[in-house]
């Protein structure tokens, strides 16, 4: 009877996962097919399938295949890339606001390719070179700086906060000594964007997603398993430090190649792991749901952004407007609780 | 399971950076026996324990696990023959009872097995044991402290060790949680021969529960042994530093120790303070 019981209970856990999962899948691909289809030309969506398909469709071919395509595989890959990231670090920290985004991470690529862009007068793979080295500076510095007698949760997240807040005055900075000519391609460096996505972009990204993210699949129960605390995760047989270290390389490689990509993506590494929390249910690593609701989160939000206002936004700007409220209930709720974070 | 194994330290020494917690302590631990620690606050019991447990390499010296020198093992094979409760593990949010317990069962898993009847097993047989598979559906966070307390322990158990050690399994808990869980662990030891190695902060139920008794000093073994030999108005004293009276336990015939402080004793009954 009692083996039933146990049986029923995880089966339950599993449906709902199950069906979350699925649903987001089904989302995805839909949102997909949809920003293959709209912009200023319509395409039906037989037209945008053959295009996928690799047949020559007149006009689509081009439209959607080299305008719309690679913006909308990018979308995709950036998303999974900065949920998995963020996801990564707000389980290792037990904390949702241990996001990259939040920790000074990703502002850690910005800063150093808005420096790179306007004073260094580099371009393209250069740039993305820059910001990638960045980010893992970044995030060595932060880990260096928190680490006393093994890191903990709340003194990384205050002391990412404050690097975070140090790298954005950087930018201003340069932003302000910038020649004209050099604000756009900076700016993009300051609202993540999907505009002008080349396939080059998307095979960069995409063998930096199938790399890392086959490091943090690998690494994924140990992570969960860190949420017990140092001392019970290793009594299980975890390696604490060395799987740490390793998830956290991971982590920020993925953030760090997403924002060479796009530019940081404002809060989907942040949004992405409580939501799909929500979704499937505390049972399960949230890695993979988080991947989903991150890859959803960038492409609704370009759509919206590109077709839902009067005039054309960076999706980056739609992902921060969606973000900030909950920043800020996190920050009261944390505050009501008694002020620790 | 039979309970062959053996686990001793060889002039075992453990720091905090520079401070020395622990300073060359040989000490054997009973096989299959009930084995307690008892000190003052910070005199490294629980430093001891991490250590015994893996959790901390020494300064120098060495824990021996089967005649094989514990920190050279792979960590995971420690896992399987080894469990540590430490004093307070975190649940993660919302985690099911039944899924916390078979975290318990990751030494015994590769990377990407699924799910097996084996583990399906050992979580049914540690949540019966610690008469929990009622909560089995419940969210941990919901439970009282004792059923968190016998949760914890389950997942231990799914862990199927020979070797169980308990950093202060009983804090926190009021004294009939406290009874039910050394209750609990007594069962385990009996019935199974687990080797069960304990911190506790009350002397009495330290006394009472042990067949093996350590008293540790600033760092160094004060005595070890039966709790009859070890638990003496001598070893409070120098322990503690505190002056007690010991007698014998009316229920079980253990030594049972009873504090003298600076008031409320009776003047015929005061031992003089030397």
């Amino acid at each position: 009877m009692s083996v039933d019981v146990l049986a029923a209970g995880r089966t339950r856990r599993a449906v709902r996962r199950r069906g979350a999962l699925a649903t987001l899948v089904v989302l995805v691909v839909a949102t997909f097919v949809v920003t293959l289809m709209v912009g200023q030309t319509f395409y039906p969506p037989g037209d945008v399938l053959r295009v996928i398909a690799g047949q020559t469709v007149p006009g689509a071919s081009f439209t959607v295949g080299e305008l719309r395509l690679p913006r909308a595989v990018l979308g995709v890959l950036a998303g999974v890339a900065f949920a998995l990231g963020g996801v990564t670090f707000q389980t290792m920290l037990r904390n949702p606001l241990a996001s990259p985004d939040i920790i000074g991470i990703t502002h850690g690529a910005s800063a150093a390719a808005v420096f790179a862009i306007t004073v260094l007068a580099v371009s393209g793979a250069v740039i993305s070179l820059v910001a990638v080295v960045a980010a893992l500076a970044t995030a060595m510095l932060i880990y260096v700086l928190s680490f006393k007698d093994g890191v903990v949760g709340t003194r990384l997240i205050l002391i990412g906060i404050g690097i975070a807040a140090m790298l954005q005055s950087v930018v201003s900075y340069l932003l302000v000594r910038a020649a004209t000519w050099d604000l756009p391609a900076a700016m993009r460096w300051i609202t993540g964007s999907l505009n002008g996505a080349t396939w080059s972009e998307v095979v960069t990204l995409s063998v930096a997603v199938a790399a890392f993210g086959a490091l943090l699949l690998s690494h994924s129960r140990r992570l969960d398993l860190l949420q017990l605390g140092d001392d019970a995760a290793s009594a299980l047989g975890v390696r604490v430090e060395r799987t740490r270290v390793t998830v956290i390389i991971a982590a920020v490689g993925l953030i760090a190649f997403a924002t060479a990509a796009t530019g940081p993506i404002a809060f989907v590494a942040f949004l992405s792991g409580p939501i799909a929390a929500r979704l499937v249910g505390p049972t399960g690593s949230l890695l993979v749901p988080a991947a989903l609701v991150g890859a959803l989160l960038v492409l609704v939000a370009d759509l919206a952004g590109q077709f839902a206002f009067g005039s054309r936004y960076p999706v980056g700007v739609v992902t921060g407007v969606l973000g900030a409220p909950y920043l800020v209930y996190l920050l009261i709720r944390t505050n009501r609780a008694g002020g620790s974070l | 399971m039979t309970a062959t194994h053996t686990l001793h330290t060889e002039r075992l020494s453990l720091a905090y950076g520079e401070r020395t917690v622990v300073d060359n302590l040989d000490l054997t631990i009973p096989t299959g026996q009930i084995t307690t620690i008892v000190g003052a606050n910070a005199c490294g019991k629980s430093t001891l324990l991490r250590a015994m447990s893996r959790l901390m390499a020494p300064t120098s010296g060495h824990v021996v696990l089967d005649g094989k020198e514990l920190h050279r093992l792979p960590t995971k094979d420690v896992a399987r023959t080894l469990g540590l409760l430490p004093q307070s593990p975190i649940a993660p949010e919302g985690i099911a009872v039944a899924d916390l317990v078979g975290r318990g069962r990751h030494p015994h898993q590769k990377v990407f097995a699924r799910w097996s009847a084996e583990d399906e097993a050992a979580v049914l047989a540690a949540l019966d044991a610690t008469d929990t598979v009622a909560l089995a559906d419940r969210a941990v966070d919901e439970l009282s402290g004792g059923q968190r307390q016998r949760v914890w322990i389950a997942m231990a158990l799914a862990q199927q060790t020979d070797l169980l050690f308990l950093d202060e399994p009983t804090t926190f808990l009021d004294v009939s949680h406290q009874i039910e869980v050394l209750d609990l662990l007594t069962d385990l030891n009996r019935q199974r021969g687990t080797t069960i190695v304990m911190v506790l902060h009350d002397l009495n139920l330290a006394a009472r529960y042990a067949d093996h008794l350590i008293a540790v000093a600033e760092g160094r073994l004060h005595a070890a042994g039966h709790p009859a030999d070890v638990l003496t108005e001598a070893t409070v004293r120098e322990v503690f530093g505190l002056e007690s009276q010991v007698m014998i336990d009316p229920t079980s015939g253990k030594p049972m120790m009873l504090p003298i402080g600076r008031h409320h004793a009776r003047a015929n009954d005061v031992t003089p303070i030397s």
